[in-house]
C-alpha cells in the first residue's frame, strides 16, 4: 500500500462545534455578557438591562427562534415562504387552547407549559407535513404565493374562530409563563412576575429574558447541528442543484416536507411564546407583515447561517425601537436647543418645518411606523445589491480585515 | 452466464418530435469499463439520464442485475449503487468541497433530524466514519488544500475532480462518468485518466464513460459503443471499432486517429475563423 503523507486523520476535533480556544473563550465571554445583562453591572450596556429593553430583548429572542425555523426552509432548503406567520398563528392558538383557563366565551384547558410549549410546535409541524405535499410541487416565487394564500386563509379563520381567537380587533389572553407540575394554585417557576431568584430581586421582565435565553440557546444548538449534519446537507443540496441532489439519492418530495415540518415547529413555538410574552393578542397579529419580517431577517442577516439569523432578528426587531429612541432624544434637542438640534431640525418635521419624520400624531412628514417599514425596505434593498450574505457577510469582511491586519487593504 | 450489471434493451426516447434515443440496446458487465462515443447531440447524455430515470423513455427497458429500474425514483436508483458525474458539473455550488462528498454518504448514513439535531452519540459517531471515508478520497484525488473552500471558487479541473470524487462517496457498483476530461488541457486530462484507471483497479466498480477525446477511450475502455443520431452504429473492444468502416465514414470522418484534447482547441479556433 502506499504511503499516505497528506490523508487528513485529525477531523474529530474540527468537527465539534467551536474548534479553536479562540473561538470557545469568545462565545463563554458573550454568553456571560448575555447572562449578566438584567444584572446591569457590565459597563456600555447597562442600558440594555432596563425593563423596556428587556421586553425589547425578549421579543428579539422569540424573533430570532422563528426566524431559525424559516432559515432551515429558506436559507438551507431555498424554499421560499411567505407562510411563516400561519404558522406561529396555529403555534399560538394551539398554546392559548391547551393553557388558557376556559370561559363560558372562549375554549380552554388550563394545561400547564410542558405541555403547552411543544404542543404549539407540534401542532403547527403536524399543519406543515399536511399542507407541504401541495407547496412542494411548485417552485420558486410561485411557492411564495401558494404560501402567501395560508397567510390570508389563516386570517380570515382566526378572525372567525372566536371561541378560540377571541375574534377580530379583541382577542383573549394567553397563559402566563410560569411552570407547573398540573394545574395547581402556585406555580413552582415564576417566569412573568417580579420577586426574588436565589436572593437577588428580578422584574418580570427579567425573568422572562432568561427563559428565552435558554430556549433560544436550545433552539440554535438544534438549528446548527441540523445544519451540519445529514439532513442539512441533504436541504443544501436541494437548495443548490436539486436534479443532482435527487440522483446523489436525496429524496426531493420527502427532505421539502422534513424542511417544512421542522420550519414550521420552531414557528409555532415561537409564536406561543409571542403570544404569552405579550399576554393578549389580536388574530390581526399573524398576518403578510409579520412573515415579511422573517424574510427580512434572514436576508439582512445572512441566508444559510446560524449567526447571521440571530444578528438579523436582533435587527429588524430592535431598530424600531431605536428609530423611536433617536427620534425622541432629537426631538428633545430641538426643543432645547442642544449641540444636535441642527441634525434634529433636519430629520424631526413638528413644527410644520421640513423634516422626515414626525413624532406628533398627524405631523407632516412619515410617522416613526413608516419610518420603519421605509427603513426595513431601504435595508433589504442594500443587502440583496451589497451584501448578499447579509450581516454575516459585513461580520466575515471585518474579521478577515483584522486578520490581515496590518496588511489588510 | 452471469447476469450483466446493468441492461440497456432497446430505448426509445424523444423530446416533441426530436429522436434523443432511437432503439439503443447495450450491457455493462461487473467491473467492466464501457464506453460510449459520439458526435455532439448523439444522445450520450440522455442515455445516462434514462438510467437515472431523470428521463423515462418512452419505449424499452433498463434492467439493473434483472430489476427493471423504469418508473423508480431516481433518488432510489441511487441507493442501489448507481452514481454519477455530469457533462456541466453540477456540485453544490454553495457547500464546501467537504460538504459535497459528505453529501455523496447520504444514502450510506442513516441519521435523520432529530438524532442529527441534537448530535446524539449515533449521529456524532456516525458523521465521524464517514468523514474518514471521506477524507480517503480527498487523499486519493490529492484535493486536500481544498476541503474547506465552497465549490464554486475551485477551478473548473479541481471542481471535475470533487464531483468524480462525490460520485465515489456513494461506494457504487457503477460509475457513469460523463465526459470527465472535457475542456481540460493534457496534464489534467492524464491525471483523470490515471484517476480513473486507479478506480477500476484499486476498487473494482464497472463504469459508463462517455467521452470526446477518442485517445483516452481507445486506451483505456474495455468495449466502446458509437452513437450517432441516437443509433447505435457500431460496438465492440477499442481496436475493432477503431477499424469499422462505418464509424471512420460516420464519426470518425477525416480526424481519425489520436484526437488530444488540445486539439480540440486548434479544432475550435479554425472553426470559427
Ligand atoms: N431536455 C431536453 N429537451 C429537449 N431536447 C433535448 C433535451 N435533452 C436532450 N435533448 C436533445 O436530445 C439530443 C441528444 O442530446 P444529448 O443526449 O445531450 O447528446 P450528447 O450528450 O450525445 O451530446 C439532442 O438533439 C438534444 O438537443
Ligand atoms: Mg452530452
Amino acid at each position: 500500500m502506499r504511503g499516505r503523507p497528506h490523508l487528513f486523520t485529525s477531523y474529530e476535533g474540527e468537527q465539534s462545534l467551536l474548534p479553536t480556544w479562540t473561538q470557545r473563550v469568545m462565545l463563554a465571554l458573550f454568553l456571560v455578557l448575555l447572562v449578566t445583562i438584567p444584572l446591569q453591572f457590565v459597563p456600555g450596556v447597562q442600558f440594555l438591562g432596563s425593563d423596556s429593553w428587556l421586553l425589547v430583548l425578549n421579543r428579539v429572542m422569540i424573533y430570532a427562534i422563528g426566524a431559525l425555523g424559516i432559515n432551515i426552509l429558506t436559507g438551507l432548503a431555498g424554499q421560499v415562504s411567505l407562510g411563516h406567520a400561519f404558522f406561529m398563528g396555529i403555534g399560538a392558538y394551539t398554546a392559548v387552547v391547551l393553557g388558557a383557563p376556559a370561559s363560558d366565551r372562549f375554549w380552554g384547558m388550563g394545561l400547564p407549559i410542558w405541555i403547552w410549549l411543544p404542543a404549539a410546535g407540534i401542532v403547527a409541524a403536524i399543519v406543515g407535513i399536511i399542507v407541504a405535499p401541495t407547496a412542494v410541487r411548485v417552485r420558486g416565487l410561485y411557492l411564495a404565493i401558494v404560501t402567501l394564500g395560508l397567510v390570508f386563509i389563516g386570517e380570515h379563520l382566526f378572525r372567525n374562530l372566536t371561541f378560540i381567537t377571541g375574534g377580530a380587533g379583541l382577542g383573549r389572553d394567553w397563559p402566563e409563563l410560569a411552570f407547573r407540575f398540573w394545574k395547581e394554585e402556585e406555580p413552582l417557576i415564576d417566569f412573568s412576575s417580579r420577586g426574588p431568584w436565589f436572593g437577588i430581586e428580578f422584574s418580570g421582565a427579567a425573568k422572562t429574558y432568561f427563559f428565552m435565553l435558554v430556549l433560544l440557546i436550545l433552539f440554535t444548538l438544534w438549528h446548527k447541528n441540523l445544519a451540519r449534519t445529514r439532513i442539512g446537507r441533504a436541504f443544501q443540496s436541494i437548495r443548490d442543484r436539486d436534479i443532482a441532489a435527487e440522483v446523489m439519492g436525496v429524496a426531493d418530495a420527502k427532505n421539502k416536507l422534513r424542511a417544512f415540518a421542522i420550519s414550521s415547529f420552531f414557528a409555532g413555538v415561537a409564536g406561543a411564546l409571542l403570544g404569552a410574552l405579550v399576554g393578549r393578542l389580536v388574530p390581526e397579529t399573524w398576518n403578510l407583515l409579520l412573515s415579511v419580517q422573517f424574510v427580512a431577517i434572514i436576508l439582512i442577516g445572512g441566508a444559510g447561517t446560524t449567526a447571521g439569523t440571530l444578528l438579523g432578528s436582533f435587527f429588524v426587531v430592535a431598530i424600531p425601537r431605536m428609530v423611536e429612541d433617536l427620534t425622541r432624544m432629537l426631538s428633545v434637542q430641538v426643543r432645547t436647543d442642544g449641540p444636535f438640534a441642527w441634525l434634529g431640525d433636519f430629520i424631526i418635521a413638528d413644527q410644520g418645518d421640513f423634516g422626515l419624520v414626525s413624532t406628533v400624531a398627524n405631523g407632516p412628514g412619515l410617522s416613526i411606523f413608516q419610518t420603519n417599514l421605509a427603513l426595513y425596505g431601504f435595508l433589504i434593498i442594500i443587502f440583496l445589491i451589497f451584501e448578499p450574505l447579509g450581516l454575516f457577510g459585513v461580520w466575515i469582511r471585518i474579521r478577515n480585515y483584522w486578520k490581515g491586519w496590518p496588511f489588510s487593504y | 452466464m452471469t447476469e450483466p450489471l446493468l441492461e440497456v434493451d432497446d430505448i426509445r426516447l424523444s423530446f416533441k418530435g426530436v429522436r434523443a434515443i432511437d432503439g439503443v440496446s447495450f450491457h455493462v458487465d461487473e467491473g467492466e469499463l464501457f464506453a460510449i462515443i459520439g458526435p455532439n447531440g448523439a444522445g450520450k447524455t440522455s442515455i445516462f439520464n434514462t438510467i437515472n430515470q431523470v428521463y423515462v423513455p418512452q419505449e424499452g427497458d433498463i434492467r439493473w442485475r434483472g430489476e427493471s429500474l423504469m418508473g423508480k425514483r431516481p433518488d432510489h436508483i441511487a441507493t442501489l449503487g448507481i452514481a454519477r458525474t455530469f457533462q456541466n458539473i453540477e456540485l453544490f455550488p454553495h457547500m464546501t468541497v467537504l460538504d459535497n462528498l459528505m453529501l455523496g454518504r447520504h444514502t450510506q448514513m442513516s441519521a435523520g433530524w432529530f438524532a442529527g439535531g441534537l448530535w446524539l452519540g449515533r449521529a456524532k459517531k456516525e458523521e465521524l466514519e464517514n468523514r474518514s471515508k471521506v477524507e480517503d478520497i480527498i487523499d486519493f484525488l490529492e484535493i486536500e488544500s481544498w476541503r474547506k473552500y465552497p465549490v464554486a471558487l475551485l477551478p473548473y479541473g479541481i471542481q471535475k475532480r470533487v464531483e468524480l470524487g462525490r460520485a465515489l462517496a456513494m461506494e457504487p457498483k457503477l460509475l457513469l462518468l460523463d465526459e470527465p476530461v472535457a475542456g481540460m488541457n493534457l496534464e489534467e486530462t492524464e491525471d483523470m485518466a490515471r484517476f480513473i484507471l486507479d478506480i477500476r483497479e484499486e476498487l473494482g466498480i464497472a463504469m459508463l464513460l462517455v467521452e470526446h477525446d477518442m485517445g483516452l477511450v481507445m486506451d483505456i475502455a474495455d468495449r466502446v459503443m458509437v452513437l450517432d443520431f441516437g443509433q447505435k452504429i457500431a460496438e465492440g473492444p477499442p481496436a475493432q471499432v477503431q477499424r469499422n468502416p462505418e464509424v471512420i465514414k460516420a464519426y470518425l470522418g477525416e480526424d481519425f486517429g489520436v484526437v488530444a484534447a488540445g486539439d480540440d482547441e486548434t479544432l475550435e479556433a479554425s472553426a470559427t475563423e
